[in-house]
C-alpha cells in the first residue's frame, strides 16, 4: 500500500454522477473480511454485475474504452460510511488518484491512508475534463504531486490542488502517520484527569 | 473574543499542531466493532506493538449480529470469524470486550452513552461513521477509518484536520407527532448530505434545550448525513441527570468535581461560528425519504418535487416513484424499528403509543430490533413486549440488523421499507432493497395501517 507518490499521467475512467456513497464504492456485504485483499474486485459491484455475477456491459468499469489509474467522479465523492475498505478498494482494483469537485470528509482522510490521492478541482475544470474524456477517451491527465498541479492534457488547462506540506512529504516519501505518531508517543502527556478522574 | 465549546474540548485535547499540518489530537475513548478493526489490530502485529492506553479502549461486535438464536454459533461463517477475530484481539491487545450474548452487548453507539462511558468534554472515536452520536452528551465525537483506529490503538491520538465551526440553532416548538429525527432529516433536505461537509456542528435553542437524552442521541447520531464529521449538544441538567449512577460515570466526590468541570462546557456569549443556520420548529412536520440518499426527503403530506437532475431521476428511477407523485397512501412491505439512530427505549415507547389498540396490517413484515440488551431489558420492564406481541410484534435480540443487513435481516430487491435507520443508499438494506427512511412513530403508523400514514392522524 505505502506506494511513493510522484507524477502520474494516465487515461482516465469517468463516473459522472453525483454523491457517489460509500455503500456504492463497496457494499456492506463484503465488509466482512478481516484483512485488505481483494475487496478491487468488489468495486462499484452492484452497478458493476448484475444479480448472476455477470457484468453490467454498460458501466464504466466494465466498458474496454475507458481505462487508467485515474478515477474521475461527480461532485461529493465518498459520502456517507467511513469504511475504509471503500479506499482498500479504490486501491486494489488499481486507482491512484480520484479526481472529483468535492470530496466526503472521512473517505478523503481514508484515501490520503492508503497512498490513494484525491485531487480536488473546480466545478468547471471537472465538467471540462467528463467532456474531455467523452471526446477522446484515450486523453490523458497529469496529476504532479510536487507542484500540485494537475493538468488536462487534451485542452492544457492547468489548476492547482490543495494537500498540505505534512501529507505531501508523507506520500512523497512513503511514510504514513502512524510512523509519525510512534516517533513522539513519549511526550504524550498522562490521560487528561477531566472526566471525573477515570 | 470568545470561544466555541468545540474550541474549547479541541484545544484541550491538543498534543502538537504540526507546521502546515494536521493537528495530533489526543483521544479519550476508543470505541471497536467487528467490521473496521482487524486490519488495524493486523497493522499493531506486523509493527509489533501493544495499545498504549487499553484501558481507554472498549470493543463489542454489533453489525454482523443475527437478531435471533444469539446463544448459537452465528451461521454464516464469514460473519462469524469478523466477530470471533474481535473477541481474540480484543483478549491479545487486553481491551475490554462485550460479546455476544453478554448483557452488556449491544450497539456501540447504544451502549456506550447508556454506560456512562461517553461523557461531556471528551474526545471520542470509533471506525463508524455515527460516531457523531456520543456528540449528544457533550463530546467532541467522530468517525474514523481503519487506518486511524490504528494509530488511536497504538498511540491514544489521531492527526486531523481541525473542522470549521457551525451553530445549527432550532428555535420554537416541535409539534405534535414530530420527533428528533423529523428535525434531522428535515436539516438534511435543507442543507444537503454535503451542506456541512469539513465542519463539526452545535446544535442549540429551545427545541435542542427540551429534547430528552434520547432524542439528542438521534439528533447527533445523523449529523453525518449532513457531511459534517460531528455533531453535539452542550451539556445540562439534562445529560447531567441521565448521566449520573451509569456505570461508568464518576461517583460520590469524582462526580461533584466532574460535574463542576462539566458545568463549564458551553460556547461563550461572543463565540463566532463560521457558520450559523437557524430553522423554526413550527416548520417542521412528520418526514419521509422518497430518493437514495437522506437529504431526499418531504414532509409526509408533500409530494415527491416534480423537477430534478440526472442524479435525481436516477434515484427515483431505484425507488419507483413518480416525479411529483404523493406518497401518502402507498402500500409498503417491511418495516424496521432500531439502529444507532431510533434503537433507544424512547424509540420504543413511541412505537408502541402508536399501536396501542391496534394490530400490525396484514402482509407487512415488521422487524423490531432493540439497541442493546439494556434497551431489550427495559422494554420487557415496562411490559412493551407482551403488548406489541399482542399486537402481533415480536421483539428480536439487539445490533445493527437491517440498517445495513450485514446479518440474515436483508430486505428483498424491490421491496419498499419504512425504516428508522439512517441511509436509504441503493442496496443499503439488501441488493434492490427500496428503503424510506423515517421516525419510529411514521414506522409505526405504516407497520398498522400497511401504508405510508401520517402519524398525527393516529396519535
Amino acid at each position: 500500500m505505502k506506494q511513493k507518490f510522484d507524477i502520474i499521467t494516465s487515461t482516465c475512467v469517468p463516473l459522472p454522477l453525483e454523491n457517489v456513497d460509500t455503500d456504492q464504492i463497496i457494499p456492506a456485504r463484503f465488509l466482512k473480511a478481516t484483512d485488505k485483499e481483494g475487496f478491487g474486485d468488489n468495486l462499484f459491484r452492484d452497478w458493476r454485475y448484475d444479480k448472476e455475477g455477470h457484468p453490467i456491459a454498460n458501466f464504466v468499469l466494465n466498458d474496454p474504452t475507458y481505462g487508467g489509474c485515474i478515477l474521475v467522479a461527480g461532485r461529493n465523492f465518498g459520502s456517507g460510511s467511513s469504511r475504509e475498505h471503500a479506499a482498500w478498494a479504490i486501491a486494489g482494483y488499481g486507482f491512484r488518484v480520484v479526481i472529483s469537485s468535492f470530496f466526503a470528509d472521512i473517505h478523503k482522510n481514508n484515501e490520503l491512508n492508503n497512498f490513494v490521492l484525491p485531487v480536488e478541482v473546480s466545478e468547471d475544470f471537472l465538467a471540462e475534463l467528463f467532456q474531455s474524456i467523452q471526446d477522446n477517451p484515450q486523453m490523458q491527465v497529469e496529476v504532479n504531486l510536487p507542484a500540485q498541479t494537475v493538468t488536462n492534457l487534451a485542452t492544457g488547462r492547468c489548476e492547482t490542488f490543495a494537500i498540505n506540506a505534512y501529507k505531501k512529504h508523507c506520500l512523497m516519501n512513503g511514510l504514513d502517520d502512524i510512523d509519525f505518531l510512534l516517533k513522539n508517543v513519549e511526550t504524550l502527556p498522562p490521560a487528561p484527569p477531566l472526566h471525573g478522574g477515570e | 473574543m470568545g470561544k466555541t465549546l468545540f474550541d474549547k474540548i479541541w484545544d484541550a485535547h491538543v498534543v502538537q499542531n504540526i507546521p502546515d499540518g494536521p493537528t495530533q489530537l489526543y483521544i479519550d475513548r476508543l470505541y471497536c466493532h467487528e467490521v473496521t478493526s482487524p486490519q488495524a489490530f493486523d497493522g499493531m502485529r506486523a509493527r509489533g506493538l501493544r495499545c498504549l492506553r487499553p484501558q481507554q479502549i472498549f470493543c463489542m461486535p454489533d453489525h454482523n449480529t443475527p437478531t435471533h438464536d444469539q446463544d448459537r454459533p452465528i451461521a454464516d461463517p464469514v460473519s462469524r470469524k469478523q466477530v470471533e477475530t474481535l473477541a481474540r484481539n480484543a483478549c491479545e491487545f487486553g481491551l475490554t470486550h462485550y460479546g455476544m450474548m453478554s448483557p452488556d452487548n449491544g450497539i456501540i453507539h447504544v451502549v456506550g452513552p447508556e454506560k456512562g462511558l461517553s461523557l461531556p468534554g471528551m474526545t471520542i472515536v470509533c471506525g463508524d461513521s455515527h460516531t457523531s452520536t456520543h456528540g449528544a452528551m457533550g463530546a467532541v465525537a467522530f468517525g474514523i477509518g481503519t487506518s486511524e483506529v490504528e494509530m488511536v490503538l497504538a498511540a491514544q491520538c489521531i492527526l486531523q484536520q481541525k473542522p470549521r465551526s457551525m451553530r445549527i440553532t432550532i428555535n420554537g416548538n416541535l409539534g405534535k407527532g414530530v420527533t428528533a429525527k423529523d428535525v434531522a432529516l428535515f436539516l438534511m433536505a435543507r442543507i444537503t448530505t454535503s451542506g456541512a461537509t469539513g465542519y463539526f456542528v452545535e446544535y442549540a435553542g429551545e427545541v435542542v434545550r427540551q429534547m430528552s437524552m434520547e432524542s439528542r442521541l438521534t439528533l447527533c447520531n445523523l449529523s453525518i448525513e449532513m457531511g459534517a464529521r460531528g455533531g453535539f449538544i452542550a451539556p445540562d441538567e439534562t445529560t447531567f441527570t441521565y448521566l449520573q449512577g451509569r456505570e461508568f460515570a464518576p461517583q460520590g466526590e469524582a462526580w461533584e468535581r466532574a460535574l463542576a468541570q462539566w458545568r463549564t462546557l458551553k460556547s461563550d456569549d461572543d463565540a463566532v461560528f463560521d457558520r450559523e443556520l437557524v430553522f423554526n420548529a413550527a416548520d417542521i412536520e412528520p418526514r419521509i425519504t422518497y430518493g437514495t440518499n437522506p437529504g431526499m426527503g418531504i414532509g409526509i403530506t408533500e409530494s415527491v418535487p416534480e423537477q430534478g437532475d440526472v442524479n435525481f431521476f436516477k434515484s427515483l428511477s431505484y425507488m419507483g416513484f413518480r416525479a411529483g407523485e404523493r406518497l401518502l397512501g402507498k402500500k409498503i412491505d417491511y418495516v424496521f424499528l432500531g439502529a444507532c439512530t431510533n434503537g433507544r427505549i424512547e424509540d420504543f415507547r413511541a412505537f408502541a403509543s402508536v399501536v396501542k389498540g391496534r394490530k400490525k396490517a396484514e402482509g407487512v413484515v415488521a422487524w423490531l430490533v432493540p439497541g442493546s440488551w439494556a434497551v431489550h431489558r427495559q422494554i420487557c420492564a415496562e411490559g412493551l413486549d407482551r403488548m406489541l406481541a399482542d399486537a402481533g410484534f415480536e421483539i428480536r435480540q439487539p445490533g445493527c440488523s437491517a440498517c445495513l443487513a450485514m446479518n440474515d435481516d436483508k430486505i428483498p430487491s424491490g421491496k419498499y421499507c419504512l425504516s428508522t435507520s439512517n441511509r436509504n443508499f441503493e442496496g443499503r438494506q439488501g441488493p434492490g432493497a427500496r428503503t424510506i427512511l423515517c421516525s419510529p412513530l411514521v414506522a409505526a403508523a405504516a407497520a398498522v395501517t400497511g401504508v405510508i400514514t401520517d402519524p398525527r392522524e393516529l396519535l
